[in-house]
C-alpha cells in the first residue's frame, strides 16, 4: 500500500442557492487579469443545461477523460503520445472562446464624456480582447436560472437517458425544475490533463493530491485543456500558458478555506482530508463500467482502520494529516454515511471533488387552476420515500451526472436525506412534547439504512455546522517543506523575505 | 575584408554565437518567457490551414536540409538517377509551396482578425517577415536555379562545413547568385532573432513526452519526513519525484 493523502470538497446540492458567491470570490482573487477574463476557475452551472464552457460533457466532441479499450486497458482518449506531439501544430478538439464567450465590457467613459445630446448617453459594449464595439451573444452564466431553458435544458448531454415522456413534462412551465452545479477543478487522482501535458509542466502534488501547473515549464501546446473532461485548465491567450483551479493551496497551507468555499453562502461547502491508496489508481480507473463507481469509491480508506494509520504512516504521512483524516467531513459524508458521489465518474479520472445530489419538489399539476401534487390524497406527510419518481428532477438525470446513469445510488441518497428530513419534522413538530419518535418513524430510518443517532448526526453536520465542521484543514508544515528546499542557514544574515541576487556589493 | 567576407565569415559566427548564448540565458533566467503562444483559442479555422501546411512544411525540407549537410554522399547517390532526382526536386518543391500556402495563409490571419492583430507582438511581424523571405527565396531558388539537391551539395555544403571547422571560407559562395545569398543570410537573420522572439519554442518540441509515465507526482518534501535531515548543502533543491502511477498505454 502507498497511501497518499487528498484533500477533497464536498458540495453538498441540496443546500446551494445559485448566488455565485464562490465564482466571484474566485475571479477577484485569481483570474482578473488579462487573457484569463474567460476563465472562471469555479462556476456555478444551471442544470439540466450545457454549462460552461458550452456541453463541456459531450466528450465525443471534446475528447476529454480516458476510456477503457476491448481489452480492458486505460487509454487516454484525446491521443496516444505519439499524436500528441503530431497535434502540436494544431490541436483539432480545442474549445474555442466562443464555447466559453467573448470576454466584454462597457464603455462606461462614455457616460461622462459623451457630447450634450437629447438621449441619455449609453455604455456601449466592447471586447476586453480587442477593444472594438461587440454584440454580446453569451457571457458568463448567460443560461443562469430559467433563461432560455428550452434552448439549454434540451441540449444537456446529460439528459441522454432520460425518457421523452419526463422531457416533454419538463418543458411544461409548471413542472419545469433546476438545480445548481458548482464546479472547481475536480483535482483528480488519474488526471488526463497531467497524462496529455507533452511538456511535463502539469503534476499532482504528493502530499494533498492539489494538480498544479508550472507555468514555467508550459509551453501552451494546449492538450490540457482538451483532454480534461471537465474543461477545467484553461489556456491563457495573453501570457501562452495554461491555468487552472489551484484550490486555493496558499491558503490552505495556512489553515484558511479555499476563496470559493469560505465564501459560500449557503455552506454548501465542506472540505477534508481523504486517504487513498495510490497503487490501486490504474486498477480503479480501467474498471469494466458498471463496477467503476464502486471502485471510485473504495479508493479512499477508512483513516480509523490501524492497519491504514499504520500504512500512512510508513508512506511519510505525518500524524497531523491522520488526525484530520479522522475528522474530515467529506469522509464522514463519503464513506460514512454513503451520501456523496463524484461527478461523471466514468470519465475516469478519479474525481477528488464530491456531491450530495438535491432533492427537489414534488411534481405538481395544474387543476382548476389550482396546485395539485402528484401524490395519493391519503397522505399527510411530503414522504417521497418510495416515491422518488414523483421528484421534479428526475432521478435519471441526476444518476447521469453521478453514477454513470445507474439509479440505485441516486435513490439510496436521496432516501436517506428524506428519511432525516422527515425524522427531524416528526421530532420537533408531532413528537416535540415527548421527545421520543414512534415506530413508524424507526421504520422509516432503518428502511433508508439509518439509525436514530446517524441520522441526528447527518442532520447536525448538514444544517448546524461551524466553521471548524465544515472545514478540516491538516497541518501543512510548510516550514518543513521549505527547510528541506531552502536551508534556513544558508538565509542567515538576510532580511525580511530574502533577495532575488544576493545583497553584495557587484564587480 | 570584402563585405562577403564579413557577411558569410563573421556573420554566422556572431548569430551562432548570440543564439547559444542568449537562448540559454533565457531559458535559465525566464523561461516563463518561453511559450508556443499559441493563438488558436482566439481564432481556430484560419490557423488550421495556416500552422499545419506551415510547421509539417517547413520541419520536413528543414530535415532534408539538414540531412544533406550531414550526409551530402548519400543525396549524391540517390540523384544518381534522374527519376529520384526528379522524385527528391518535385517533393521538395510541393512541400515549399504547401510552406509558402501556410505562411501566407498565417499572415492574411494577423492582418485580417482583430483578435489576433490583438496579440501580434513586433518580433511577431519580424519573425514572419524573416521566415516569409526564406520560403519565398527557397521556392524561387527549386524553381529557377534547378536542382538544388544535386548541386547543392557540390557548391553550398563546403561552405557550411568550413564553416563547422571553424575554417571560413565565404568565397565558395561568392560567386553564387544573390537569390541563393539572401536564403542564406535569411537564415542567418533567423538564428540571430531566435532568442529574442517566439521561435525559441522550436527548442521546446516534447520529444521527451515519448518515455514519461502518464502521471506525474511531485512532493514538496520527501516521503520520510520522521527521518527528516536538514539539507546541509544549502541552495535550491528541485522538488522529489517521488513516483509515476502508471506507465504507458
Amino acid at each position: 500500500m502507498r497511501i497518499r493523502a487528498q484533500m477533497s470538497m464536498l458540495f453538498h446540492l441540496d443546500k446551494c442557492i445559485g448566488c455565485h458567491t464562490c465564482s466571484v470570490a474566485c475571479k477577484n482573487l485569481w483570474t482578473d487579469r488579462e487573457g484569463a477574463e474567460y476563465m472562471w476557475w469555479n462556476n456555478v452551472e444551471t442544470r439540466p443545461g450545457t454549462g460552461y464552457p458550452v456541453g463541456w460533457e459531450d466528450q465525443d466532441h471534446y475528447k476529454g477523460g480516458w476510456r477503457r479499450d476491448k481489452k480492458g486497458r486505460l487509454k487516454l482518449t484525446l491521443h496516444s503520445k505519439g499524436g500528441g506531439i503530431a497535434k502540436a501544430f494544431y490541436n483539432p478538439h480545442l474549445p474555442a472562446l466562443e464555447d466559453y464567450y467573448d470576454p466584454f465590457t462597457f464603455k462606461y467613459g462614455d457616460l461622462f464624456t459623451g457630447p450634450a445630446s437629447e438621449q441619455q448617453p449609453t455604455a456601449i459594449p466592447i471586447s476586453k480582447i480587442t477593444g472594438k464595439p461587440i454584440e454580446i451573444n453569451s457571457g458568463p452564466n448567460w443560461d443562469d436560472d430559467l433563461g432560455g431553458s428550452d434552448l439549454y435544458a434540451n441540449n444537456d448531454p446529460s439528459m441522454e437517458g432520460v425518457t421523452q415522456e419526463v422531457r416533454s413534462q419538463m418543458d411544461e412551465l409548471e413542472r419545469v425544475v433546476i438545480n445548481y452545479l458548482p464546479r472547481i477543478c475536480n483535482h483528480c487522482l488519474n488526471p488526463s490533463c497531467v497524462a496529455a501535458c507533452p511538456s511535463g509542466a502539469i503534476y499532482k502534488r504528493a502530499e494533498d493530491g492539489v494538480v498544479l501547473v508550472n507555468e514555467d515549464k508550459c509551453r501552451g501546446w494546449r492538450q490540457c485543456v482538451s483532454a480534461c473532461p471537465y474543461k477545467k485548465v484553461y489556456y491563457n491567450w495573453t501570457t501562452g500558458k495554461s491555468e487552472k483551479c489551484i484550490l486555493c493551496f496558499p491558503r490552505m497551507e495556512t489553515g484558511q478555506a479555499p476563496a470559493c468555499a469560505h465564501s459560500c453562502v449557503g455552506r454548501i461547502r465542506y472540505m477534508g482530508v481523504l486517504l487513498y491508496d495510490a497503487d490501486l489508481i490504474e486498477t480503479m480507473a480501467s474498471s469494466p463500467e458498471d463496477e467503476l463507481l464502486d471502485a471510485h469509491l473504495d479508493m479512499i480508506l477508512d483513516p480509523h482502520d490501524p492497519k491504514v494509520i499504520a500504512a500512512a504512516k510508513a508512506s511519510g504521512i505525518d500524524d497531523g494529516w491522520i488526525d484530520s483524516a479522522q475528522r474530515s467531513p467529506v469522509y464522514r459524508f463519503v464513506k460514512e454515511w454513503g451520501m456523496a458521489l463524484p461527478l461523471h465518474p466514468e470519465y475516469r479520472t478519479g474525481a477528488m471533488m464530491f456531491y450530495i445530489p438535491p432533492l427537489s419538489p414534488i411534481v405538481s399539476t395544474i387543476e382548476d387552476g389550482l396546485v395539485r401534487l402528484d401524490l395519493p390524497s391519503e397522505r399527510r406527510d411530503f414522504e417521497l420515500l418510495d416515491e422518488l419518481d414523483k421528484a421534479r428532477m428526475p432521478v435519471q438525470y441526476l444518476a447521469n451526472l453521478f453514477s454513470i446513469g445507474d439509479q440505485e445510488p441516486i435513490r439510496k441518497v436521496l432516501k436517506i436525506m428524506l428519511a432525516v428530513r422527515s425524522f427531524k419534522r416528526r421530532q420537533s413538530v408531532d413528537f416535540v412534547e415527548t421527545g421520543s419518535i414512534d415506530d413508524s418513524t424507526t421504520k422509516m430510518l432503518s428502511s433508508a439504512g439509518l439509525d436514530e443517532q446517524t441520522a441526528e448526526e447527518i442532520y447536525r453536520l448538514t444544517t448546524l455546522p461551524t466553521i471548524e465542521d465544515r472545514f478540516v484543514f491538516p497541518p501543512y508544515h510548510r516550514e518543513v517543506a521549505i527547510e528541506e528546499l531552502n536551508d534556513p542557514l544558508s538565509a542567515k544574515g538576510e532580511a525580511g523575505f530574502g533577495y532575488r541576487q544576493s545583497p553584495q556589493r557587484g564587480a | 575584408m570584402t563585405s562577403n567576407d564579413f557577411l558569410f565569415g563573421v556573420i554566422p559566427y556572431a548569430v551562432a554565437l548570440l543564439a547559444l548564448i542568449v537562448t540559454v540565458l533565457r531559458w535559465k533566467m525566464h523561461q516563463f518567457t518561453v511559450s508556443s503562444l499559441s493563438s488558436q483559442l482566439l481564432e481556430s479555422r484560419k490557423l488550421y490551414w495556416g500552422s499545419v501546411p506551415f510547421h509539417w512544411g517547413l520541419s520536413i525540407i528543414l530535415t532534408f536540409h539538414i540531412l544533406a549537410l550531414v550526409v551530402p554522399r548519400g543525396f549524391e547517390i540517390w540523384n544518381g538517377s534522374p527519376l529520384r532526382l526528379y522524385l527528391l526536386e518535385i517533393t521538395g518543391l510541393a512541400l515549399g509551396f504547401w510552406a509558402l500556402f501556410g505562411i501566407s495563409a498565417l499572415i492574411y490571419r494577423r492582418y485580417s482578425e482583430p483578435r489576433i492583430r490583438k496579440v501580434t507582438s513586433k518580433m511577431d511581424i519580424v519573425v514572419l517577415a524573416v521566415v516569409a523571405v526564406q520560403i519565398i527565396t527557397g521556392v524561387w531558388i527549386a524553381l529557377g536555379y534547378r536542382w538544388g539537391s544535386y548541386w547543392g551539395t557540390a557548391v553550398f555544403v563546403p561552405y557550411m562545413w568550413s564553416l563547422f571547422r571553424f575554417q571560413p571560407n565565404p568565397d565558395l559562395v561568392e560567386a553564387l547568385p544573390w537569390v541563393l545569398k539572401t536564403h542564406a543570410l535569411a537564415f542567418f537573420v533567423f538564428l540571430g532573432i531566435f532568442p529574442f522572439t517566439r521561435l525559441v519554442h522550436i527548442i521546446t518540441l516534447p520529444l521527451q513526452y515519448i518515455g514519461r509515465p502518464w502521471q506525474k507526482v511531485v512532493a514538496n518534501r520527501t516521503p520520510s519526513i520522521p527521518d527528516f535531515e536538514p539539507n546541509t548543502t544549502g541552495g535550491d533543491r528541485p522538488p522529489v519525484v517521488v513516483g509515476a502511477q502508471h506507465k504507458s498505454n
